[in-house]
């Protein structure tokens, strides 16, 4: 059981930590569409994590809610791969990101959808339909900055350069990830040959030997989480108890 | 049709028909960001019975998972269900199967259209990962024109994308398959 709800809460933190960083870009995107568009992808990733913390607080008791579990948890706490609490860059490593981020999503869910537990099942097939956009969109948006502009193109090296250090780790499984037997090796192909094909498309090369960074899944982060936490969970900390 | 169903829902004798009632209510719920279509018409309420000790249980379940009405939505169905004296009752919500466009009722996309919202096309058209797949042709709900173009997959709620008619220059919303 302790697997199970570590499993959960990894996969709330991942959806929280990118849900949160995108709506950074509230207001400020390049153009009004392509704000909302950001936003949107925000709110769904924020709606996984709520009933992904719902399930979690459920298994573990002691009177948790999916408010303390996001809100009063500790950076090292927090089980969410490095790559989502990246920062956002510029326009391009934000979209850079949240397509690794969803590919990795998109194949995942695929393969939860049809897993042994009821509860995680139901929420990969809601999610699945709303991944599907956001790699839908944000493949897109690679492509038309990879075969844009020299301008385009440079910021996008600039971003393959910043974030790809923190692909790996999403398919290194953790303690949980090996007892509910999450086939990453399987999932990595996909997206694998799913990034491949779309950054190809974008006239861009995927780095080879690149050191992969690690620590997310087991509570060691980059610095950036602290901050993000810290703007976060003011409110709750501040005002302890407090509801909407 | 409404008014019958409204006016037996004062009626808290629990008798036959009690089911009948609970969807009256709950069709007089409208949905708080498109206020013309009910949370019955968009297929969020999933079922309703009555139990024993005349405990009224009620199924709903998401549109998008982050929709910040649906809080509304439950709270709005507890207040109307106080409101017609209904005090013995459960809201369950439920994830699977998830929802989809196809649960929209006919009436509900007739409402939409109305509304100047592009009523959803059927499933086939569902987005797939695929990059820029062909758009759906999606019809104006102004002039009935097929000729619109997409202008963004993500429009001013999860649930719409923003098309523009190249016919009659009306941008709009269209309610698109999920």
């Amino acid at each position: 059981m302790k697997h199970l709800t570590d499993y959960i809460l990894h996969l709330a933190d991942n959806a929280l930590i990118m849900g949160q960083r995108n709506a950074e870009w509230c207001g400020h995107g390049p153009i009004l569409e392509q704000d909302i568009a950001l936003t949107n992808i925000s709110l769904d990733l924020i709606g996984q994590s709520r009933y992904l913390y719902q399930y979690a607080a459920e298994l573990a008791g002691n009177n948790a809610t999916e408010d303390s579990l996001a809100y009063l948890r500790t950076e090292r706490e927090f089980k969410n791969c490095l790559l989502t609490e990246q920062p956002n860059g510029d326009w391009g490593q934000t979209i850079l990101k949240q397509f690794l981020f969803s590919t990795y999503q998109l194949y995942l869910f695929e393969w939860l959808q049809q897993y042994q537990d009821e509860r995680l099942k139901a929420i990969a097939a809601k999610a699945l339909k709303e991944v599907t956009y956001h790699v839908r969109w944000s493949s897109e948006w690679v492509i038309r900055l990879g075969d844009g502009t020299e301008e385009s193109k440079q910021r996008m090296l600039n971003a393959i350069d910043a974030l790809w250090m923190y692909t790996g780790e999403m398919f290194i499984p953790s303690e949980s990830e090996m007892a509910l037997q999450i086939p990453l090796d399987r999932i990595y192909k996909q997206w694998d040959a799913k990034t491949k094909a779309v950054l190809n498309e974008a006239t861009l090369l995927i780095p080879e030997k690149v050191f992969m960074q690690k620590g997310g899944k087991s509570g060691v982060h980059t610095e950036y989480l602290g901050y993000i936490l810290t703007e976060m969970q003011y409110m709750q900390r501040t005002y302890p108890d407090s509801e909407w | 049709m409404k008014a019958t169903e409204q006016n037996t829902s004062n009626n808290t004798q629990p008798s036959m028909g009690a089911e009948e009632v609970v969807w009256g209510i709950l069709r007089s719920i409208n949905d708080p960001e498109i206020p013309v279509i009910s949370i019955v018409d968009l297929g969020i309420v999933r079922a309703v019975s009555v139990e024993e000790h005349h405990l009224v249980k009620i199924i709903i379940t998401p549109t998008y998972s982050g929709c910040p009405a649906h809080d509304v939505i439950k709270m709005t169905i507890q207040l109307s269900l106080l409101e017609n004296n209904i005090k013995n009752f459960s809201i369950e919500q439920r994830l699977f199967p998830a929802w989809t466009t196809d649960w929209i009722s006919d009436s509900g996309r007739q409402k939409l259209k109305a509304y100047g919202i592009a009523p959803p096309n059927h499933t086939q058209a569902v987005c797939t990962p695929e990059i820029f797949q062909k758009e759906e042709s999606v019809q104006c709900p102004h002039c009935n024109s097929f000729h619109t173009i997409m202008i963004s997959q993500f429009g001013s709620t999860a649930c719409k994308a923003l098309y523009k008619c190249e016919d009659c220059k009306e941008p709009f919303d269209y309610f698109k398959c999920h």
